[in-house]
């Protein structure tokens, strides 16, 4: 049974994908998302990921508006930066170098996909030795509060999550 | 759209400007902002909150005409929030790469913990 079905939710996520995109529920839909189920599954079983741990689910929906909130923010933010006519821009695009404490891949991924979809960051790499990642910034006035704004705002709540 | 009544078609018609709107501001951005670093951010406008309002006119024009059901714009705003970044974050990383092999000023250089490349005698 593990060896046929390793994701059993991942499997029943595919099927359920796949009706939803055939916009309805038929036999041949069934059968072939079923099989594509298996079969994807069976492709994550050969990339042999870690398993996942999620700890307090409880406190996503939370984080999930935050990060709402937050991109409707920074696109209101960088939209006003550039209508700027190019002379009156005053910004300082720069990088900047933050030391996570977060070490599970999948908090660090889900950290990255906030980062990058929110306007006006973009995360650039991570250094799994020294465990630091590097951000660059679109308007960068102070380092040390967006080491602040990631270590708190996000960091902080996704280890609370996947580790 | 003759026969969606006037209360739905004013906001889809709004949604549908603003998210429009958002994704032209992120393209002009692509073009005008300086360095490839800063152009970066610039899409991010029309696949976050852009897309988002384009989708909720999608959801409010065919919940109101009961054609089919909503799922399918969740459906695309899942795709789109998990694949934007990735994209981004890869032609970033590309550019990083480049940029730190050919020892320009504008990025932060390679760590002290990479071990320094061998000359070849």
């Amino acid at each position: 049974m593990r060896r046929l079905l390793p994701y059993p939710a991942m499997a029943v996520a595919m099927l359920l994908l796949w009706l939803l995109l055939n916009d309805g529920v038929s036999v041949g839909g069934v059968l072939l998302g079923g099989a594509l189920a298996l079969a994807g599954c069976a492709v994550l079983a050969a990339l042999r990921l870690p398993r996942a741990h999620l700890r307090r689910i409880a406190i996503l929906p939370g984080l999930l508006r935050d990060v709402a909130i937050e991109v409707a923010r920074s696109n209101n933010a960088v939209a006003r930066l550039i209508l700027r006519p190019p002379r009156e821009r005053t910004h300082q695009p720069g990088f900047v170098r933050i030391p996570l404490d977060m070490r599970s891949p999948y908090g660090l991924a889900a950290l990255a996909c906030i980062l990058t979809a929110t306007p006006g960051t973009v995360w650039v790499d991570y250094d799994s030795s020294d465990g630091t990642m590097l951000l660059h910034v679109l308007d960068l006035i102070d380092r040390e509060e967006w080491v602040r704004i990631v270590k708190d705002r996000w960091e902080r709540r996704l280890m609370e999550v996947f580790e | 759209m003759n026969d969606l009544p006037l209360w739905a078609a004013i906001p889809v018609t709004l949604l549908l400007l603003f998210g429009s709107a958002l994704a032209l501001i992120g393209s002009i951005g692509l073009v005008n902002l300086r360095s490839f670093y800063a152009r970066v951010h610039a899409p991010t406008l029309g696949t976050t909150l852009g897309i988002g309002s384009i989708l909720l006119a999608s959801m409010l024009y065919f919940s109101v005409l009961r054609t089919r059901f909503v799922l399918h714009e969740l459906l695309m705003a899942v795709f789109i929030v998990l694949s934007t970044p990735v994209t981004l974050m890869l032609l970033t990383r590309a550019a990083l790469y480049r940029d730190q092999r050919e020892g320009s000023s504008e990025v932060p250089a390679v760590l002290p913990s990479d071990p320094p490349e061998k000359e070849v005698p």
